[in-house]
């Protein structure tokens, strides 16, 4: 295999990320504490170089350029995650900073490891081979341990780091043991050479399905379904406020990519396998999910528990895409599920946007009963807090009511009526404890014997954030038109 | 927020839904009685895949529904004046995303923009009850959230079902003309139910509509009896009724029925309470019944006389909750035994409050009479004993309405500040008087109104008794976008959830 120039100006976002990544790293021993901000800012303007860059770099819709002899593809689909990726970067470097100098953990290497992180997503989003995929998730993967035990002095931080270095380095083993199976009978770790083996092999091969099983197994540790979501809430609560919303969002969307490209391009001829298979984890991840939400009073868990049940609602759209005829006909399928991480990256950061804002004295305040009257003492935060929660719980005009109506669009046209309604009524079910957080800002007065109520730490960057965020999930929720159009044109790059 | 004023606030309010009266108003003489067909239409592309629109219209039922909402917001506003003291920006806030809203239900022509609206509405109602309510206030708000919003998940499902049977379209009009195959007729309709019943509500659904309305503020307390509870009768005509005519009449004995005991249980459950507040609460149960008896009939009397009551019952029972709220703003109690005897200290306050319940309970003259009236005798075509059933249901009204008003204005009082009560003042004479006007405006000369409303209810009426069509699974395959191919799968309704 040789290096040609093409491939690497194919790959030149990822270089220049993971060049910034290095630079910062370099540097951060050389700047003065004072002057840390220069690094959020430095990685901020890669970011949005790099945008820049994907977006020129795919001429037409149905194109897809290859890099590395078909390791890599450049495709609408690819771009489309690129996006999500650097918009949701951008914005946690943002947040992180008011938000990691308020915990006194403000360190200059954290911003080496949300790119190292951030260039190991975009290499799963993009790659097409297995390995490769492999490879750019433990790239992720690892940076994310890290992170999680950035705060040093927490026992609790720490304890989420190793828990999630445990747990996420079991599942990568078994992803690497589907994976070497699959190489196994089909000589290649290329998805369309995995396809075209088992096209000849047939799909009842018990090795086939044990291999698409690891696999499958592998990624749900990854997307946080149910039964392989334990890790989720310990590390969620543990990690780092910042490092919890990157995690939640950034590294649920990575995962989804990757996950939907191996299934989809690698493994579709199995698609009647393993769209039971999915549907099963959804159902249970919803049920699971929504009855546990209920009691946690920590909202990092609240929402940890959350995710996992908005990663069920994704995989409703893909079990759905699985169910049709064709990949076209699995299109919108598939399609929602792009607009569902979209939409849920915003509301969900904007959610922890408000928690990394809320400090009780010197320290985080992150149980729910911290929020109690907060609309009397910053109403503006407040309402931008009902905001997150209504589109968390699907409540047009919201952008959660988009996400969820494409979802459950796509699983009726599957012919699974059904099972929209009962994933609707699960969704009856969280907006109780969704709805919880309002009551408890909006109906609750604050206790008066408290010495230090909790407050809010503001900042013109933070502010920024947080009004991104509202505003995305305002505007996809009354225009929702770019979005739709734009992830259904990326759907059809993949093959 | 705080850069607007507590009493400017109230003012952007008033304006603002004064304004809204303004525009609506001529809409009465602008509407052609002549025709069934929508009016007033605006027809704007929203979402192109699935092809979504903003599209709105009026026709006969809607008009009165429009004009009653539009009419009792700046009344609300009003009634609201002195009444909410904490947080009065916020309040006014809510209560205009509240109108938006609730007009934006009864004037939507797409099933998904309705659908915005009528789950829209929930967050500010659930904050003007949590927030602005009483001391029960955050069960009864988070009760009332999710009873509707679970009735509400499964009207989703229905829509989206019925978007790829009827053609793949969301247009309320194209699919009240398709016909579908009974089975999913039943299914869709108990799917409708489900959000339709909880909102108007049906017995055995009622149960959030005494906590909410006990806990609520005056003001929420009306939106919710005059304007929020006709949206699921509403439901039922618009949707039920023209799209799913086999299962409607299949389903008319069992919400005949239900429509009774809501009648009888309404009332008795009236007549046990002590709280004026849930006395009314009650009654609304009782006289909604009379609004979905009227409606699954099925024939013209009964349609329009259950429009013309879901007219009636938010201008009577709107009445009665600002009278309670004009009370518990003196006396600071809503007990019956608390307010006995205000003729001699209040009287023209009595002398109102004595119209609504006379409205109430139906006395001719008044608008609940024509109403009620014509709903019994589109039910005597149907079955002579519902109708003498149903017809108990005056009586008990006119039992625990005469006897409310035989304590509250008559009695001899037994707090001693009673006394000192001050009668109404100008502001409150304007939230109650147009209302009076109201009643004996219908009650003696109802032609207007129902002239307008005849040619809609005809027309529903019409679509029901339409040819049975063999069902053609996607019939206009010619207006799909091309990126959302249809599967030619049938869908698998029959292995519900439930």
């Amino acid at each position: 295999m040789s290096l040609y120039g093409t491939d690497l100006l194919a790959l030149l976002p990822e270089l220049i990320i993971v060049s910034t990544a290095c630079l910062v790293i370099a540097l951060d021993p050389i700047t003065p504490a004072s002057r840390r901000d220069l690094l959020a800012w430095l990685s901020v303007g890669a970011l949005a170089l790099c945008l820049g860059l994907t977006g020129l770099q795919i001429s037409g819709e149905n194109v897809r350029v290859s890099a590395f002899s078909d390791l890599v593809a450049i495709d609408a689909y690819a771009r489309f995650w690129k996006v999500l990726l650097y918009g949701v970067t951008g914005i946690t470097i943002v947040l992180s900073l008011p938000y990691l100098k308020a915990e006194r953990i403000h360190l200059g290497e954290y911003y080496g490891f949300i790119l190292l992180a951030l260039s190991g997503m975009l290499v799963m989003v993009s790659a097409v081979d297995l390995l490769t995929i492999y490879l750019g998730t433990e790239l992720m993967s690892i940076s994310l341990y890290v992170m999680a035990g950035l705060n040093r002095s927490k026992p609790r931080s720490l304890e989420a780091s190793a828990k999630y270095f445990v747990l996420g380095a079991f599942s990568s083993g078994i992803l690497l043991y589907g994976i070497s199976l699959l190489y196994g009978l089909a000589g290649s770790t290329k998805l369309a050479l995995i396809a075209g083996a088992i096209g000849t092999r047939g799909t009842d091969d018990p090795l086939v399905l044990i291999a698409t099983i690891l696999i499958a197994v592998g990624f749900g540790f990854k997307l946080a379904a149910v039964p392989f979501h334990m890790w989720t809430p310990d590390v969620y609560e543990g990690a780092p406020t910042s490092v919890t919303a990157f995690m939640a969002v950034a590294a649920k969307a990575a995962s989804f990519a990757a996950f939907i490209r191996v299934f989809v391009e690698g493994l579709g001829g199995l698609k009647a396998d393993w769209s039971i298979m999915f549907l099963l984890i959804s159902i249970v991840t919803l049920l699971l999910g929504n009855v546990v939400a209920i009691v946690q009073t920590n909202i990092k868990r609240m929402l940890a528990y959350s995710s996992i049940v908005h990663a069920g609602y994704a995989l409703i759209g893909f079990v759905a895409a699985g169910r049709g005829d064709s990949l076209s006909g699995g299109a919108p399928g598939l399609a929602s599920v792009m607009m569902y991480l979209a939409i849920y990256s915003f509301m969900t950061l904007g959610a922890f946007a408000v928690i990394g804002m809320l400090r009780k004295g010197g320290v985080e305040g992150e149980e729910i009963e911290d929020f109690t009257g907060l609309a009397k003492r910053q109403p503006v935060a407040a309402f931008f807090m009902l905001i997150f929660m209504a589109s968390l719980a699907g409540i047009p005009p919201t952008a959660g009511f988009i996400a969820k109506f494409y979802v459950f669009m796509a699983a009726v046209d599957a012919g699974m009526a059904w099972l929209a309604a009962l994933a609707l009524i699960f969704a009856a079910v969280s907006a109780y404890y969704y709805m919880r957080v309002v009551m408890v800002m909006y109906m609750r007065d604050p206790n008066p014997s408290s010495i230090a109520p909790p407050r809010l730490a503001t900042s013109p960057a933070l502010s920024f954030v947080l009004a991104c965020a509202v505003a995305g999930v305002i505007l996809f929720g009354l225009f929702p038109n770019p979005l739709v159009s734009f992830a259904l044109q990326s759907v059809l790059t993949l093959k | 927020m705080s850069f607007v004023t507590e009493s400017t606030a109230r003012w952007i309010a008033l304006v603002a839904t004064l304004a809204d009266l303004c525009v609506a108003l001529p809409l009465w003489w602008l509407f052609d009685p002549q025709t069934s067909q929508m009016q007033f239409t605006e027809h704007v592309a929203w979402i192109t895949s699935p092809p979504i629109y903003y599209s709105l219209g009026l026709d006969g039922i809607s008009l009165p529904l429009v004009l009653m909402t539009v009419g009792i917001m700046p009344l609300c506003v009003l009634a609201s004046w002195n009444a909410v003291t904490t947080r009065v920006q916020g309040f006014m806030a809510m209560v205009l995303v509240m109108e938006t809203t609730m007009v934006g239900v009864f004037v939507a022509l797409d099933f998904v923009l309705f659908y915005v609206f009528w789950e829209a509405m929930l967050i500010p109602m659930y904050l003007l009850i949590g927030v602005w309510g009483g001391a029960n206030r955050l069960y009864a708000a988070i009760k009332f959230f999710l009873y509707t919003l679970a009735g509400s998940m499964l009207l989703l499902v229905a829509i989206l079902v019925l978007y790829y049977y009827g053609g793949h379209t969301f247009d309320i009009l194209a699919l009240s003309q398709g016909t579908y195959p009974a089975s999913l007729q039943t299914w869709i309709f108990l799917a409708f139910f489900a959000a339709f019943a909880v909102k108007v509500p049906m017995f055995p659904f009622h149960t959030w509509l005494p906590d909410a309305h006990v806990e609520a503020p005056t003001a929420g307390s009306v939106i919710l009896a005059s304007i929020l509870l006709k949206m699921g009768a509403y439901g039922f005509l618009r949707f039920s009724l023209p799209m799913l005519p086999d299962a409607s009449r299949m389903f008319t004995p069992v919400m005949v029925v239900l429509s009774i005991i809501a009648i009888i249980y309404g009332a008795y459950m009236a007549l046990a309470q002590v709280d004026l507040k849930k006395l009314i609460a009650y009654s609304s149960v009782s006289h909604m019944g009379f609004v979905t008896l009227g409606l699954f009939v099925l024939n013209q009397q009964g349609i329009e006389g259950a429009v013309l009551q879901m007219v009636n019952h938010g201008i009577t029972t709107g009445g009665l909750f600002l009278c309670v709220g004009i009370i518990y703003e003196r006396t600071h109690s809503r007990l019956i035994a608390d307010n006995v005897g205000l003729a001699s200290p209040m009287p023209q306050y009595a002398t109102l409050l004595v119209i609504f319940a006379l409205s109430s309970l139906g006395l001719p003259g008044t608008n609940s009479f024509v109403g009620e009236f014509l709903v019994l005798v589109g039910t005597f075509s149907w079955s002579k004993i519902a109708t003498a059933v149903a017809s108990l249901g005056i009586i008990l009204a006119a039992t625990y309405l005469l006897w409310m008003v035989q304590r509250v204005v008559f009695g001899v009082p037994t707090p001693h500040h009673l006394p000192k009560l001050r009668d109404l003042n100008p502001r409150e004479l304007a939230t109650l008087v147009p209302l009076v006007l109201l009643i004996f405006w219908i009650g003696l000369y109802p032609n207007p109104l129902m002239s307008r409303m005849h040619q809609s209810v005809t027309n529903t009426i019409a679509s029901m008794s339409r040819e049975k069509v063999a069902p053609t699974a996607h019939p206009s395959a010619g207006v799909i976008t091309p990126l959302l191919v249809d599967s030619e799968e049938p869908l698998e309704i029959q292995g519900g959830s439930r």
